[in-house]
């Protein structure tokens, strides 16, 4: 007799012979067996060790230099000057001298880097409005109300980009300097192409343009309190550099996932000697202008220098993770051996 | 409509009556009183009040109001850490998953309640009868019924077209008895007959008891004309039965639709709950208290953070207006309740559901406990018990029905010293009888039975031959019983017998020749051979409990005086003539031998009287029954006087019949370390014999105690004596284990520690004994020695103590505890059982009704237990274990957080990662596991039993595991989040770009977390069917594929605040350094747990492991059945018959027999409703041939 489709006769209520209602269905049914385990446990550290090594041999590669200068040299009395709050309008500059021991081959990145800076903080990363960065207009004239207290100035008028990350930008400038047995020639940096394409091109936007100039654009509007240019005059040598799509203001705005972060502040332009092959040993120095207060909340600003490979900036961690790793799976599967060895290899244990 | 003051009186608690007053035929009279009408209403909601129920009733549910406050919480925006679409959109999936599955159930309600009160019924209306629906009858309405109607309301019989006022009515819908009841109406109103005109003037008030679910109790009067009649439970028709063998009758309504006593005793089933779900409730609650203490840490930190760094961080971003340092630790306490709401995920009592009934499914799919000859599946009634199958450790089985079929079939006899029934071959031994083997051809024999059979020729050629010893054997068992013919056709003979062990009998003498036609209150028709011969019955010596034995004395139609006897062997064996030893001797060890068979055994022996010793006797005999006093010791005294010097006869043997594949059955169970006590309403003896024959009790069992004391002090002592033998060294004081449980952990409970024993034991307990063990103070004497047992049979126990019996093992014992039976007795303890589980395909469906599991045959338990519930089991167990870890997992990332964030609860993920995690990316494949995973396949369980032990100690979820799942997940969240922030918080992408940005360690983490739980569950699945691959897989897609949606451009245009993760998967997840950061996390987070199972496995393998192992290596072992117990040659009376009392009085009843030949005599008049009866009355009277199985 055939599986019966019509559900009539005397086995009308029998259930389906079907292999998934019998609990039939095929399957595999793997298990940890000293002949999978321990080969895996070996081929493992094996991957691991030889990952180790090539990273090691990657990083060792790389280069990375950190100046921090916060209260360093001339940079003191900038440091003091911030401390008093009526002088925020004022301009301070200071200079730091470093050597490098070592030249840094191929392309160079500067950065910026802040210390004990939480842009993590929950309310802080709400507060701002991606609406009105990707140039909505409504948003640009009522901002979201996580911008608090930074959507409007005390007369009322909306600030863009609006938000407690945007406000806090960071607005010191570095100006590099290499001295050659020649003098010192500035170190030439590109100020541009810093932030991801998707940041640049799609997430941030200027509001519409219409024929109007950006300032024109961006009028009805006021600059974030602690900003001491609008919005539209951050790039003063690129016009299209303004605006919501600055580089600095979009590096600024991917927050930090921890307190302790660098950003990308420019990259050694390499077309004209002695730069073409990086940056050669020797001394420098880097001229700050200083305006970033960073004394209220203990923290630190440092200048960093560095050259990356395959896997990005120089990061001892990974390589030395890896080695690490390979050891104790290394131990490990010794002592599954052994322990394979004693019991498990008769199959004694496992006779009933 | 019903007044304000009705509802009123309601909500005073005012709705208990005390008592009903009616009158018929009187509307107006009986709607003053707004007694329910008959209108039925199971549905819980209408069209309108469908959503604010539904609502309701969803939200009493703790888990649904906890992420309703989570929602609130997350609308306050001083509070909200994560969007309220996290919440919301779990809550609205649950909630109308659940709201969807309710309104189906409902709807199949209305649809059946509508069904039930549109059945009409004629009414008497205003003196003509009218056909009414149902739901429009009211009390004091009188309905006519006519043959094989169902009675729609509780009513009082008034008249019936049968003599004295009978009717005969089916209750197998109310409480599962097959056999006909008869109810019998009162004089008084049985006059009114069929007489329409006198009905509609019929006033009677009828004063009665309030509604209640009595089943078996009615008290009330009748005032009809001014005199008062008394009422009882015989003259009532209780809704839900069926009218059978009556013409018509007529009813008074009583109780009407939710006063019925059917709807009393529907619907009120206690919700049953599991150990797990105990244990999760528990668990869940102490998760809540470790949420809040979390939470509380992290507040405090917060106002630390805020005072000594946050102050200072003012200038980048100011406090909120008015808000103190204290208020905002407060806000960011609530902050963190809603970003570590995932350790009490929504999902899991969803998942837990779902899981649940996924496997029910497979229990009502499961071809293998599906019985093809009535055509029955197994049926999970219940959906909410599953992995508690999985964890049985007593099993209270009924007898009668379900161990056994119920079918007495004549096997084999003795008849003067010649065992006859069994088969030999040619070298003389014996041959097992199969079903195939050539029957006895009765087809000489125009009035035998033709499913009656029987193998052995040698019987029917002695009979035919003439052997005069057959003859008298034959003659004896066509003479000797109170059965009943009714012959509906002529030649076919149907019999009434009261037991089926009588019907047995007297069939088998039918079938050799002596027919039993016809009897008289004086005469007893046989036809002996193809001669009729009437024979004059004399007197009936009556079955009692005490005597053990019945005797006709009749006189044959040539004068001969003789008195046949049948009864325990012991008895007839004392009162034999001693020419009769030397038969008695052989007779005896084939009695044994029937024993040993598990065979019910009589023995049969006649006497022959002279004239003037009768006459004497008949005298005496009369005076002492009209005697006043000491009748019943005067009447025994003459028994006893007669049936002495007796010449023996032989000896029949016949067989409790039992269900296919017991004793099979209970032997695995029994390996799996399961204890099977049977309660049953069987005498003693019958009982331990069926025991022995279906391997409950076994020969090679050290000792089988039996307790049969009758005071408290002689139960004590023999309990006492048992257990001393069992394990001399045991203390004298029970040991107590006290542990905690309930909420958290304050509810104290104690529980009996087993005592070790060596050897196995069995106990048998009668009931009067049980009664005084269930006492108190006996009750903990009684446990320890039972449970140090491996069986107890408990005999001519009520349903009550049955029930109590069970209380005591669930109270007593941290154990599991199964009850399984099919008639209504036993539902009292199905339903205090941890699971009932109902034999379904009888014809009664009470105890199904009442069960949460119904099989066809209880050699499916085995099936049910050993495969589906350990299956379930460990599934659950899979599930939680799984379950708490990644939800853990997931949380505890953000307590490490927590302290590089400033505690500001910023959560660590992708909102939209946060509310998908739970619900797809890791639902379906902790789902395929749960629904699919096998540990070993069927075969192997069954080959295996000792798999099951597991279970019942708590092996595979226990607080130790759930620590231990803490300890994992801690572990896997310290490494899933320190590694990440090592290897990436101060390195760029490879073009010089952000890349340790909040976004992208987010994006890093989340991918981290969901391979590292999907590794788990690779790790955690030993069954992987394609399901489980295409789940796993997919998920994985799943996470990338909508990984990458939520970061997409489009769906940033259109929410720019809903998806700001624009672009961070494209710019994350294609740098190198991101993969070999994910390798080491996962290559951390799985290597130590592979290595410390491996390590388990090596060292000390689990009973699963060792079996897994073996199945990978051999081949699948055929199910070995074990060679049948030796035989055994103990000397027990194995004397058996089902009877209680006998019938024997009413059987010669002139006054019943003379008025009118009824269409059924009352032969079954129940003296007591069959509930409060010892012991069930149903049974077949034919012995039926077992069909052919159909072929598949």
């Amino acid at each position: 007799m055939g599986k019966e489709k019509s559900k009539s006769g005397p086995l009308a209520r029998r259930p389906d012979n079907s292999a998934f209602k019998q609990q039939r269905l095929p399957a595999w049914t793997p298990m940890l067996t000293a002949s999978t385990v321990l080969p895996s446990f070996y081929l493992l550290a094996l991957i691991c060790m030889l990952l180790g090594v090539w990273l090691l041999l990657t990083v060792q590669n790389t280069q990375e230099m950190k100046v921090d200068y916060t209260e360093a040299g001339s940079c003191n009395l900038c440091f003091e000057m911030r401390k008093n709050v009526s002088n925020a309008g004022q301009k301070c500059t200071c200079m730091i001298m470093f050597s490098i021991e070592k030249a840094f081959k191929g392309d160079v990145f500067i950065y910026y880097g802040l210390r004990n800076f939480h842009q993590n903080l929950r309310r802080y990363m709400d507060s701002r409005d991606d609406g009105q960065m990707l140039g909505r207009k409504s948003n640009l004239k009522s901002p979201s109300s996580y911008c608090k207290p930074f959507d409007v100035d005390e007369k009322g008028v909306p600030i863009a980009p609006c938000g407690a990350v945007a406000n806090s930008m960071f607005n010191d400038s570095f100006i590099l300097t290499y001295y050659t047995i020649n003098g010192p020639t500035v170190v030439p940096l590109l100020r541009k192409g810093l932030t991801w394409y998707t940041d640049k091109n799609v997430k941030y936007r200027n509001p519409k343009m219409d024929n109007l100039t950006l300032p024109e654009v961006f009028e009805g509007t006021t600059r974030p309190p602690y900003w001491q240019k609008p919005v539209y005059q951050l790039d003063p040598f690129d016009p299209n550099n303004n605006g919501f799509i600055n580089d600095d203001l979009l590096v600024w705005m991917r927050e930090a996932a921890f307190p302790n972060f660098k950003k990308l502040y420019g990259f050694l332009y390499r077309a004209n000697k002695p730069f073409t092959k990086g940056l050669p040993a020797g001394n420098y120095s880097v001229a700050i202008s200083y305006n970033f207060p960073v004394q209220y909340f203990k923290g630190r600003k440092e200048v960093v220098l560095t050259t990356v490979s395959w896997f990005g900036g120089q990061n001892h961690f990974l390589p030395i993770a890896y080695l690490v790793t390979s050891g104790l799976i290394l131990l490990t599967a010794v002592v599954l051996t052994v322990v394979w060895w004693k019991f498990g290899k008769d199959g004694k244990n496992m006779a009933d | 409509m019903k007044p304000l003051t009705y509802y009123w009186n309601r909500l005073r608690g005012n709705k208990e009556e005390k008592e009903r007053l009616l009158r018929a035929n009187d509307r107006s009279f009986n709607l003053s009183f707004h007694y329910a009408k008959n209108e039925i209403k199971t549905s819980k909601y209408n069209i309108i009040t469908f959503l604010p129920l539904n609502l309701y009733v969803q939200f009493t549910r703790l888990a649904n109001v906890y992420f309703l406050l989570l929602l609130i919480l997350q609308l306050i925006p001083e509070i909200s850490s994560l969007p309220w679409f996290t919440t919301a959109v779990p809550l609205v999936i649950v909630l109308s998953i659940t709201g969807v599955k309710d309104a189906n159930d409902d709807i199949k309600r209305h649809k059946s309640d509508r069904q039930v009160n549109n059945r009409t019924v004629e009414v008497l209306v205003n003196g003509k009868l009218k056909e009414e629906r149902w739901k429009n009858v009211q009390v004091g309405d009188i309905l006519k019924l006519q043959n094989n109607h169902f009675v729609p309301a509780d009513l009082l019989l008034l008249s019936s077209s049968e003599p004295l006022n009978l009717v005969y009515v089916e209750t197998a819908d109310l409480d599962g008895e097959t056999n006909l009841k008869v109810k019998q109406a009162l004089t008084v109103t049985g006059e009114l007959g069929n007489d329409i005109e006198a009905y509609s003037t019929f006033t009677g008030e009828v004063r009665c008891e309030h509604p209640n679910n009595r089943l078996d109790k009615f008290k009330g009067t009748l005032t009809v004309k001014g005199q008062t009649h008394g009422l009882d439970n015989d003259k009532v028709l209780l809704r839900g039965c069926t009218l059978r063998n009556t013409e018509w009758c007529f009813g008074l309504v009583i109780f009407g639709g939710p006063d019925t006593k059917l709807m009393q005793n529907s619907g009120q089933s206690k919700f049953k709950r599991t150990r797990i779900d105990h244990m999760m409730n528990i668990l869940v609650l102490c998760i809540c208290g470790f949420l809040v203490t979390i939470c509380v840490i992290l507040s405090i930190g917060n106002s630390i953070w805020e005072t000594n760094e946050g102050s200072a961080f003012t200038v980048f971003l100011p406090h909120l207006p008015d808000i103190s340092v204290e208020l905002s630790s407060f806000f960011i306490f609530w902050s963190y309740i809603i970003v570590l709401n995932t350790v009490v995920p929504i999902s899991l009592y969803v998942s837990v559901e779902i899981i649940r009934l996924g496997n029910s499914f497979f229990i009502d799919w499961d071809r293998k406990m599906y019985y093809p000859k009535k055509d029955t599946p197994a049926q999970a009634r219940t959906t909410t018990l599953n992995e508690e199958l999985g964890q049985i450790k007593y099993i209270f089985s009924d007898k009668t029905g379900t161990l056994t079929q119920n079918i007495m079939t004549f096997n084999k006899c003795s008849i003067n010293g010649k065992p006859y029934g069994e088969l030999y071959d040619f070298s003389g031994h014996k041959v097992k009888i199969l079903k195939k083997m050539e029957r006895v051809d009765f087809s000489w024999n125009k009035l035998a039975d033709p499913k009656f059979i029987f193998h052995d020729h040698s019987l029917v050629e002695t009979v035919r031959e003439g052997n005069s010893e057959a003859h008298a054997f034959f003659r004896l068992l066509a003479l000797c019983h109170t059965v009943m013919p009714e012959e509906k056709k002529e030649g076919e003979l149907n019999y009434q017998a009261q037991s089926p062990d009588e019907s047995a009998l007297v069939t088998a003498a039918r079938n050799f020749g002596f027919v039993f036609h016809c009897r008289t209150p004086e005469t007893i028709t046989v036809m002996e051979m193809g001669r009729n011969v009437v024979y004059e019955l004399v007197a009936v010596l009556d079955f009692s409990n005490v005597r053990k034995r019945m005797s006709v004395i009749v006189r044959s139609p040539e004068g001969k005086i003789t008195l046949f006897c049948k009864g325990a062997d012991i008895v007839i064996c004392e009162r034999l003539h001693p020419s009769s030893d030397k038969l008695m001797e052989a007779t005896m060890k084939h009695l044994n031998e029937y024993a040993g068979d598990g065979l019910r055994t009589l023995v049969l022996a006649y006497k022959d009287l002279d004239e003037s010793y009768l006459e004497g006797w008949r005298k005496r005999h009369h005076e002492a029954s009209i005697a006043m006093e000491e009748r019943e010791e005067r009447l025994d005294d003459l028994y006893e006087e007669i049936e002495k010097d007796m010449t023996l006869l032989g000896a029949t043997a016949v067989e409790d019949k039992l269900q296919d594949g017991v004793p099979h059955t209970i032997e695995q169970l029994a390996e799996a370390d399961i204890k099977i006590w049977v309660l049953t309403g069987d005498k003693q003896e019958t009982a331990e014999n069926i025991g022995y024959a279906c391997n409950i009790l076994r020969e090679d069992m050290n000792e089988v105690f039996v307790v049969t004391g009758n005071t408290a002090e002689a139960v004590q002592k023999e309990l006492k004596e048992a257990r001393q033998k069992m394990c001399p060294q045991a203390a004298a004081m029970p040991s107590m284990k006290k542990s905690h449980g309930g909420l958290f952990w304050l509810t104290k409970t104690k529980y009996l520690q087993d005592d070790k024993v060596d050897g196995e034991y069995g106990l048998i307990i009668n009931g009067s004994s049980l009664a005084f063990a269930l006492e108190e103070d006996l009750e903990l004497e009684l446990l320890r020695t039972a449970c140090m047992c491996q069986t107890v049979i408990c005999c001519r126990v009520t349903p009550l103590q049955k029930a109590q019996v069970v209380k005591a093992v669930k109270k007593y014992k941290q154990a599991v505890t199964l009850s399984i039976g099919d008639g209504a007795n036993d539902v009292s303890m199905i339903k205090t059982a941890h699971i009932g589980v109902g034999i379904s395909g009888q014809e009664g469906m009470q105890a199904v009704l009442s069960s949460d599991f119904s099989l066809a045959q209880f050699r499916y338990l085995q099936r049910l237990l050993l495969v589906h519930g350990r299956w379930s089991y460990l599934r659950m167990c899979k599930f939680l274990r799984y379950f708490f870890l990644k939800n853990f997992t997931f949380t505890f990332v953000h307590f490490w957080y927590a302290f590089f964030c400033g505690f500001s609860a910023q959560p660590v993920y992708d909102d939209w990662f946060s509310t998908c995690y739970n619900l797809v990316y890791t639902a379906l494949p902790v789902l395929a596991l749960s629904l699919f995973d096998q540990d070993v396949n069927s075969h192997w369980s069954f080959y295996y039993p000792k798999l099951y032990t597991p279970g019942q100690w708590n092996m595979y979820f226990n607080r130790t595991s759930f620590l231990l799942c803490i300890m994992q997940s801690c572990y896997n969240s310290i490494i899933l989040f320190f590694i990440p922030y090592a290897a990436l918080h101060d390195t760029v992408r490879q073009d010089g770009r952000e890349i340790a940005d909040y976004q992208s360690f987010a994006i890093l983490l989340q991918t981290c977390l969901i391979i590292v739980v999907n590794a788990q569950i690779f790790l955690d699945t030993w069954y992987w069917t394609g399901i489980n691959h295409f789940f796993l897989w997919g998920s994985m897609a799943a996470y990338f594929a909508l990984t990458f949606t939520m970061n997409s451009n489009g769906l940033f245009f259109i929410f720019p605040t809903m998806f700001q993760f624009l672009g961070t998967g494209r710019n994350s997840l294609n740098q190198p350094n991101t993969w070999l950061i994910i390798f080491l996390t996962c290559l951390l987070c799985i290597l130590p747990i592979v290595a410390l199972r491996f390590i388990f496995i090596q060292t000390s393998p689990t009973i699963n492991d060792k079996v897994r192992y073996k199945m990978r290596r051999d081949e699948i072992p055929a199910i070995s059945l074990r060679p049948p117990a030796t035989r055994r040659v103990s000397t027990r009376s194995s004397y058996a018959f089902s009877h209680s009392q006998g019938y024997g009085d009413l059987v010669i009843s002139q006054k019943f027999l003379g008025k009118k030949t009824p269409r059924r005599p009352l032969l079954f008049g129940q003296k007591d409703h069959p509930l409060a009866e010892n012991q069930p009355q149903l049974f077949r009277s034919i012995t039926e041939e077992p069909e052919e199985p159909q072929s598949c």
